[in-house]
């Protein structure tokens, strides 16, 4: 076997050592091929499932070093089977199904949920050929199996014959389906930078790393993944203090373990997504010849976006349900128009500037001059979206200042925001106290 | 029979038992819950027909967004989850003999032979590029680029009238 | 293109197997099964359950529904474009730019018509 060809496309090589083995057992082509896109699945599937247990692990002692303890470091070398430990006592208690509930919706939510996660990872690449499968509308696709997830929580939430969990699955989809606008309109901007949907050609097309040419839509989506997750400080939805548990009150056992991989495996997929996206996935000095080494930046790449993720977690504070929603309508969505409007006018100016055709703009030639111009139109946008909040938190602070007893009435809340420019909102999270 | 014509016969026979199943199940939320069968049949069968695109969209929309609508429509008005009226009224069997005669009708135009029409079976070849020409169509002025605006009014109608509506309340 | 979403389809087949095997594992094989009627009862913060399953009616979960669906139809209708957008010229950014400020027209309606508060 040619090593070098193995290093340069090891699936394509173990692909074809594996059809001449099994046709030479005098198996039909298409047998084979299935066999081959079976061990494909069955290959993707088990990563997805082995995986999370390394990154509760490395959340668990993440977290603890970041809140000052130790976590986890009796079981194995430094607490690393402790997540085994876990599973083990979880696969062996008691399942409880509560009386009332619906039988076969209560069941299929925590199997939907996984399926939804391992699904997404059908189409990520993982290096230059390393790929589940190219799909021509890959960015759609994740979008898409993210929202089957949305809809696993809402049965379960109902299923469960549960007051508490069905308000907590009603406002998790609020909060989901609300943060899904902004996720779309900020995924759209990779795919105006690459022009095409497919995963691989996003990161192809990454030869400066997309988070230089649009640092805002960068922000914009991993903010809005991490909520999409339901991770602090979105995590409203897992409140003990507040809503006792959510949705999964009624989960014991494997069931409940299901739910909480899909979790830890959703957040490890936002650091991946943005890593893909905008970072430049598998890319990196020699990730063409070798693959392995795509496959490693991947990787850190993915995991630098999963401890940011982890720092999200251990430094800030939940957010109220008004407030988060109010962020995301009244601040994201009209920031990611925003963001979508000056990338594509920019985009287009710098051929119509420089007399370029646009074939030539986006090719090697004019690399730094596009991710230059795309910079200063992300920063633009940046210092107009800061003069307004800065303009209205002046007006709130007078407003609050100038007329200390009737404020409550001069301040009539939410209603007098000038809306001028073709998309640039605001938050409002200095209320003066009226709710 | 290849594969392409077994997996379009079990999907048919999906989305014709969810259908069925939408309109004669008691429980409401199972009826969704069918729905959403159905509607994941459709996509496959979009999927079939060499529009990946469209499955896609299928899936975030149906699925993602109007189905969770009607969910959350079932879920917040009804305090009962089961529908206990009877499943017919007196005029069943005429919608029965409608059904039929439609029926009848459509699988005349349909059949190759009898049928007034005449049908050129041609195989489906996607250009490789197709949804970028689906997007250039959209913005060409001399195609598509007049229902693209009036789509956005649309939207926009949908959004305003429904707020009016729903803010009836208030 | 049928290829690829092959293997899509398999995926989604065989992807329940996965969570499918531990779950079936701990209920039907490994876990103890003693029911009894005080555990098996629903949770409701350590007292009896009062009242049918049923929530308050809040027109707000709906409202935000329907923004959101009317958005995404809008963002659905822009990815071809923005995979068409190499080919196309300024004047269709133009038509894309209209297309984007009528539906900030809307929500800048809901926005001052209450719709997107959270009561």
């Amino acid at each position: 076997m040619d090593i070098a060809k193995l290093l340069n496309d090891p699936v394509n090589e173990l692909a074809k050592l594996l059809t001449g083995l099994l046709a030479g057992m005098g198996l039909p082509s298409a047998l084979i091929t299935t066999i081959l896109l079976i061990i494909g699945v069955v290959a993707i599937g088990t990563f997805c499932l082995l995986l999370p247990l390394f990154l509760i692990w490395f959340e668990r002692r993440v977290v603890a070093r970041m809140q000052d303890r130790v976590g986890p470091n009796r079981v194995g070398w430094q607490g690393s089977l402790q997540t085994i430990a876990d599973a083990l006592k979880l696969i062996i208690k008691e399942d409880i199904t509560p009386i009332g509930a619906d039988v076969i919706v209560y069941n299929i939510s925590p199997i939907l949920s996984v399926v939804a996660i391992i699904t997404m990872w059908a189409v990520i690449p993982f290096a230059i050929n390393i790929v589940g499968t190219t799909l021509n509308v890959g960015a759609l696709y994740i979008v898409s199996v993210g929202s089957l997830g949305t809809l696993a929580i809402m049965m379960g939430g109902w299923a469960s014959n549960n007051k508490y969990a069905l308000l907590g699955a009603f406002r998790t989809v609020a909060q989901l389906v609300s943060y899904e606008v902004p996720m779309l309109l900020s995924l759209l901007v990779p795919v105006i930078l690459a022009r095409s949907m497919e995963m691989n050609k996003i990161v192809g097309e990454q030869s400066i790393w997309f988070v230089i040419a649009a640092p805002i839509a960068t922000l914009i989506f991993f903010a809005t993944s991490v909520a999409e997750v339901g991770r602090t400080p979105f995590d409203l939805l897992e409140a003990e203090s507040e809503i006792v548990a959510g949705f999964h009150i009624e989960y014991t056992g494997m069931k409940f373990a299901m739910f909480f991989v899909a979790e830890f495996m959703h957040a490890f997929t936002v650091g991946s997504l943005t890593a893909v996206l905008f970072l430049g996935g598998w890319r990196g000095p020699w990730a063409e010849e070798i693959p392995l080494l795509g496959i490693v930046y991947f990787m850190l790449k993915s995991f630098a976006g999963y401890f940011l993720v982890i720092l999200m977690r251990a430094s800030l504070p939940r957010i109220r349900i008004d407030h988060m929603l109010d962020l995301c309508w009244k601040f994201l969505t009209p920031l990611a128009l925003g963001a979508i409007v000056i990338t594509l006018l920019f985009d287009k100016l710098g051929p119509a500037l420089l007399n370029v055709e646009y074939a030539r703009w986006v090719g090697p030639d004019y690399m730094f001059a596009r991710a230059g111009l795309l910079l200063l139109g992300n920063l633009l946008l940046g210092l107009i979206t800061l003069y307004i909040l800065s303009s209205e938190a002046r007006r709130q602070r007078r407003a609050a200042e100038g007329e200390p007893a009737a404020d409550h009435a001069a301040h009539g809340g939410h209603d007098e925001h000038g809306h001028g420019d073709e998309g640039h909102g605001h938050a409002a999270p200095t209320h003066a106290p009226a709710h | 029979m290849d594969a392409l014509q077994i997996v379009f016969l079990l999907t048919s026979l999906v989305i014709l038992a969810a259908s069925v199943a939408v309109v004669t199940v008691r429980n409401l939320i199972h009826a969704a819950l069918s729905l959403i069968v159905a509607l994941f049949g459709v996509a496959v069968l979009f999927v079939l027909l060499e529009a990946g695109f469209l499955a896609a969209v299928q899936v975030v929309l149906y699925i993602g967004a109007i189905a969770i609508l009607i969910i959350f429509a079932i879920m917040l008005t009804r305090r009962v989850m089961q529908d206990t009226s009877t499943q017919t009224n007196a005029m069943w069997w005429v919608s029965a003999v409608m059904a039929v005669v439609l029926m009848a009708a459509l699988a005349w135009l349909f059949m190759p032979g009898m049928s007034p029409l005449t049908f050129a079976i041609t195989p489906l070849v996607p250009p490789a590029d197709s949804l970028a020409r689906l997007g250039a169509s959209f913005v060409d002025p001399n195609q598509y680029a007049l229902p693209f605006e009036v789509a956005s009014i649309l939207l926009l109608m949908a959004m305003v009238g429904s707020i009016v509506i729903a803010g009836e309340k208030k | 293109m049928m290829s690829e979403w092959t293997f899509i389809g398999l995926f989604l087949l065989l992807a329940a197997v996965f969570p499918g095997a531990p779950i079936i594992l701990n209920s039907v094989l490994l876990g103890p099964k003693k029911n009894n009627p005080v555990k098996n009862s629903v949770y409701e913060c350590g007292i009896e359950t009062v009242g049918d399953t049923w929530v308050q009616f809040k027109v707000q979960y709906y409202i935000f529904g329907l923004v959101f669906v009317v958005f995404d139809v809008e963002t659905v209708f822009l990815f071809p474009f923005a995979v068409a957008y190499g080919q196309v010229g300024l004047f269709a950014v133009a038509e894309v730019i209209l297309f984007i400020l009528i539906l900030v027209g809307g929500l800048v309606y809901a926005w001052r018509k209450g719709a997107l508060e959270w009561v």
